[in-house]
């Protein structure tokens, strides 16, 4: 019924709704809040991990994950609230886009609209505070840029920040102890790459047993695979043929084509036929003068003795991502066709040692000596595949975060260091704006720092006294201060080392932004009737 | 529901399954019309103007989008009311002809109707009221169009048009940037547009979205960008003074389209089969390597064997390029789309001044973007966003530009927005109402009632007095007759709509009106509903 007392007709399907005005931006701030203050004790070297159970029934079912990992809490929640759900895909896309700081943004953007509906319970209008969050931000964005350095990609000065943010971005995370450790392995090989970006080539293999302190960074390549029965197991200055051919039988690719023989001699010949087409591609394989065939699918006994017979090394089964790997490491080119062997020398990769390996109980392929050494491989050990994940999903955070650096070169303090600094800008700004924006200034500054809040209390400190102190100690000038997480102070970052990704941060804060203003720009929500499941 | 009996007294049935049918006759229907209608129309009126609010839509499968787009809130709020899918029709035909104004229109016609029932009320008859609403329609056209100013699109770097395209952004969640996109349209519209035949071709424009990166790093790409990559990693990662061969037949051995079958009876027919069918594929190679082109696009995929074999000749392809695309890139770069491999010759390739794969972000995502071609005739837009819901809403609105300025090269003729123009049609309005002295008279000057419910809610949604602020405006206007004299939505301290440019297209003003008037008409002449009963 409106107003006027007058039965509306029913204008939506059944079970859809309709929420307007306050009840709809009430429904958003709850749910976004709820999923901000679900990952917000993650937050900082001191935040605690989260057990994900998933549901439903079945064996793979069972399989929990223990992480501490923003993105992939958020990822594996299922949620009904629309504005949640925002918050879930800016986590994503901050995955996607820098790796890391993913609690950060989906905090930040909680955070945001916490004090956005305190500003509109004193009835400032949303557009207004949108208007304020938009000053804010710009200046925000403007005092993180210019409290940011940069050092020259070859200095010595480089290399050390790129070993204190591995070490930042781990600290969190539940290898803190072995950060180190960690952070000195991430950037040699983030280093290995020379510039580019391609985070494939750095191979992570994981394996249980053993100790986290047991992983390793082998310079070489190593292949999950094991090579063929009946071949050498190690082989000196290889030449290495990759290929992604058919060894089984090559399916006739003219269309409509069928076999079809009136006697059993003829299915005899045209066996022998088929042998024959098989022995030739192997023949010309020969040509290419290889001493190790890698092929992308499975190979039949029979070409593979072939190869036995004539001394070639076969691998069979390389996953693709694996041949890639090959090729970009040995320069081999991938072939499919092997009508050209006086390009040999071209196609052939190279490197100076194949030897079969043993990481605790498993068998692998090791690549040593390559002639590109663009490729490397983490090896994670540890007590359990639930830690080996954990560590996998970190050490992905710390690469992701470190190749972000090298490409985008400049860097900030950490310890919460850049938020204080941004909300001290936004502070300074909100004195000189006339209006209500103002207050959206102010909160905008307040949220930023609940982030080092939320660290604070996550260590167990006593956070407003030392957000106090920290915002005395800026005042003075010192502009490198932040929070000391071991001792429960006031530190210098240059001090301790703590250095983060200025790309990283800036991304937080703009997707955290954006997603408060889309979020806050809602006056209504329309929820369709969810479609009809049929039962299987 | 009505019965009909026969001599005897016994009812009989006149529409089939009567008893399961629901019938709804006269005043009855007029207002539950009418009703479901305005229930629509007050969902929409919220989000309209600079400072309109948005509106979150779930999908039957848990989709959310966050809109300001009238078109879009009304096509995913899967309206079920027949009346109130009318105005989803009347909303959608807005955005296909005009592309912008979507809301607008929407809440002029639950404006209309709101007045029609109160004239219904009075015992006014329903075609009169259409009649008066007609004749009044015609009038605020021709009034429009008095008070419409030619603008000149060229000058000061095209500032009118970027104008333009601000006042289209400034309602959405982008506004922060309404400038540098406005910019970005207006480049975009321009290097396309053929301004001799004042016409543009909105295909050639492609709006290819990405998440990531913040709006701030929209830009504008002179060429195209297609989501795919190098069909062999190895393959070099830039062509340049690229000569594009576009094929729209795969690397595969051909599929007659005749039903056949070949049969193997012999071994000598298998190897020879063999043979044939290699000699097929680096035939196609050739042929393709012939014809001097540097690099293949390919509609279709191409196996293993095809791949390598492409990699080995050097000649860099790419594969699964879609349909629209494979269009894109012909027009582009002047290439012909060959279908087949015998009719590849050196004058059907398509030049570009390169061909380059770029990656974004931390995943391992790549494009393929397509510079300098031959005919520069397309570009792309690449919108980035922090999340999937702002780079959609961001791309609807860089849509909505691009249709503003693609009218005003089609017709330069503004009026001023901030609901001046419907004041002022409005004033005209009730003035041509007291020259008519039939009942159409209330109906027509419901009308002016009705259009100046566009800057009532303008400036109700802006916070401001929406009757005083309309008051003043309309006096205003009478007093110094400046129909330019609007709502203060952005507060910059002037009503006059010329000093704050605010530019609105005339032509879809016009259709705003007149699409409006034709649904409400429509709507008045229902007098009986059936259907089905299980709504």
């Amino acid at each position: 019924m409106d107003i006027v007392g007058n039965v509306l007709p029913q204008v939506l399907k059944d079970e859809a709704t309709e929420d307007k005005g306050e009840m709809a931006r009430l429904q958003s701030f709850v749910g976004a809040i709820a999923v901000a203050d679900l990952v917000k004790t993650t937050l900082g070297p001191k935040g605690m991990d989260k057990i994900l159970k998933p549901t439903g029934p079945g064996q793979e079912m069972t399989h929990i994950t223990v992480t501490n990992d923003g993105a992939t809490i958020l990822k594996s929640m299922y949620v009904e609230n629309p504005a949640a759900k925002i918050l879930i895909e800016i986590s994503k896309t901050q995955d996607e886009e820098v790796g890391d700081g993913t609690t950060t943004v989906a905090v930040l953007a909680g955070e945001l609209l916490r004090e956005g509906e305190k500003l509109i319970q004193k009835r400032i209008h949303p557009q207004h505070v949108i208007a304020g969050w938009r000053i804010a931000r710009d200046v925000a964005l403007k005092r993180l840029r210019d409290i940011s350095s940069e050092n020259d990609i070859n200095s010595q000065e480089f290399h050390d920040d790129l070993v204190k943010i591995a070490r930042t971005t781990l600290s969190s995370k539940l290898i803190t102890s072995d950060r180190d450790y960690f952070a000195d392995l991430c950037v040699k090989a983030v280093l290995r790459l020379k510039g580019s970006s391609n985070l494939d080539y750095i191979q992570i293999i994981k394996l249980p047993g053993g100790t986290i302190r047991d992983s390793y960074l082998d310079d070489g390549f190593i292949l999950k695979k094991q090579i063929t029965i009946g071949c050498k197991r190690r082989i000196e200055n290889a030449k290495i043929l990759v290929a992604n051919t058919a060894m089984d039988y090559d399916k006739i690719k003219i269309y409509g084509t069928k076999v079809k023989v009136n006697s059993m001699d003829k299915v005899a010949e045209i066996e022998a036929a088929e042998k024959e087409k098989m022995k030739h591609k192997v023949d010309k394989i020969l040509k290419y003068q290889p001493t190790v065939f890698v092929n992308r699918q499975l190979i039949y006994n029979y070409p593979e003795q072939l190869l036995a017979d004539s001394g070639i090394t076969v691998i069979e089964h390389a996953d693709f991502e694996g041949m890639e790997r090959v090729a970009a490491a040995t320069g081999a080119e991938i072939l499919s066709t092997f009508d050209a062997p006086e390009r040999s020398a071209q196609v052939l990769g190279h490197c100076d040692l194949i030897e079969e390996i043993m990481i605790g109980e498993e068998k692998m392929i090791k690549f040593s000596g390559c002639k590109k050494n663009e490729a490397c491989t983490i090896v994670l050990r540890g007590a359990s595949t639930h830690i080996l994940d954990e560590v996998d999903r970190s050490i992905h955070d710390a690469l992701c975060v470190l190749i972000t650096t090298v490409k985008n070169k400049r860097v900030v303090w950490g310890g919460g260091n850049s938020e204080m600094q941004m909300a001290a800008a936004c502070e300074e700004e909100a004195k000189k704006v006339q209006g209500k924006q103002a207050f959206a200034i102010e909160a905008f500054a307040r949220a930023l720092r609940q982030i080092p809040t939320i660290i604070c209390d996550n260590g167990g400190y006593d956070s407003a006294e030392l957000i106090q102190n920290f915002k005395v100690e800026l005042q003075k000038g010192n502009q490198s201060c932040g929070l000391n997480m071991t001792d429960g102070t006031i530190g210098n970052m240059s001090e301790l080392g703590v250095k983060e990704c200025l790309r990283v941060k800036e991304q937080a804060l703009m997707a955290a932004s954006e997603a408060a203003e889309l979020i806050m720009r809602v006056d209504d929500i329309v929820k369709c009737a969810p479609r009809k499941r049929e039962r299987a | 529901m009505s019965l009909a009996f026969d001599d005897y007294g016994r009812p009989y049935i006149i529409l089939r399954d009567q008893g399961q049918k629901k019938r709804m006759k006269g005043l009855e229907a007029y207002k539950s019309n009418i009703l479901a209608a305005k229930a629509v129309a007050n969902t929409l009126s919220s989000s309209l103007g600079p400072k309109g609010m948005d509106k979150m839509l779930v999908s039957p499968d848990g989709d959310v989008s966050v809109t300001n787009d009238g078109a879009t809130i009304v096509e995913k709020m899967e309206i079920q009311h027949p009346t109130a899918k009318l105005l989803v029709e009347l909303s959608q035909s807005q955005d296909a002809e005009i592309g912008d104004g979507t809301t607008g229109v929407v809440v002029l016609a639950g404006k209309l109707l709101e007045q029609a029932l109160t004239l219904l009320d009075k015992g006014i008859h329903p075609l009169k009221i259409s009649d008066g609403f007609d004749r009044a329609c015609d009038v605020a056209i021709k009034h429009l169009e008095t008070i419409s100013e030619e603008i000149d699109i060229q000058a000061n770097e095209h500032e009118a048009l970027i104008q333009a395209a601000c006042t289209a952004l400034g309602s959405k969640v982008v506004s922060k940037r309404k400038r540098e996109l406005g910019k970005i349209a207006v480049t975009a519209v321009l290097d396309v547009a053929d301004l001799a035949r004042r016409d543009v071709n909105l295909d050639l424009i492609k709006i290819q979205t990405k998440t990531g990166g913040s709006v701030e790093d929209t830009r504008l790409i002179s060429g195209i960008l297609i989501d795919k990559d190098m069909s062999h990693p190895q393959m070099p990662k830039e062509v340049k003074e690229a000569k594009i061969c576009l094929l729209t037949c795969p690397f595969e051995p051909p599929k007659p389209k005749t039903k056949h079958n070949i049969n193997i009876s012999s071994a000598e027919d298998y190897k020879k089969l063999y043979l044939q069918e290699q000699q097929y594929f680096v035939d196609m190679v050739k042929l393709v390597k012939d014809s001097g082109a540097n690099i293949a696009l390919c509609q279709w995929g191409f196996d293993d064997e095809a791949n390598h074999l492409l990699l080995q000749n050097e000649l860099p392809a790419v594969r699964w390029v879609s349909g629209t695309d494979v269009e894109l890139i012909a027009m582009a770069t002047g290439a012909r789309i060959i279908p087949r491999f015998q009719e590849i010759t050196p004058e059907k390739l398509g030049k570009a001044g390169s061909v380059k794969e770029v990656q974004f972000g931390t995943s391992n995502e790549r494009m393929l973007v397509i510079e300098n071609c031959q005919c520069t005739k397309a570009v792309t837009i690449l919108i980035r966003g922090g999340s999937q819901m702002i780079v959609d809403e961001a791309k609807r609105s860089i849509h909505d530009a691009i249709c503003v300025i693609r009218n005003l090269i089609k017709d330069n003729r503004i009026v001023y927005g901030g609901g001046s123009a419907e004041l002022a049609c409005a004033i005209q309005v009730l003035q041509y109402a007291d020259e008519v002295s039939s009942v159409e008279q209330y109906a027509i000057r419901s009308f002016a009632d009705a259009l100046e419910g566009i800057p009532c809610c303008l400036a109700d949604n802006c916070g401001l007095n929406p009757i005083t602020s309309v008051a003043q405006a309309k006096a205003r206007q009478l007093q110094e007759s400046n129909p330019r004299i609007g709502i203060d939505c952005m507060e910059l301290g002037t009503t006059d709509m010329k000093e704050q440019r605010i530019y609105e297209t005339l032509s879809s003003k016009k259709q705003q009106i007149q699409l409006a008037t034709q649904v409400v008409k429509m709507i008045l002449k229902i007098d009986d509903v059936i259907a089905p009963d299980d709504y």
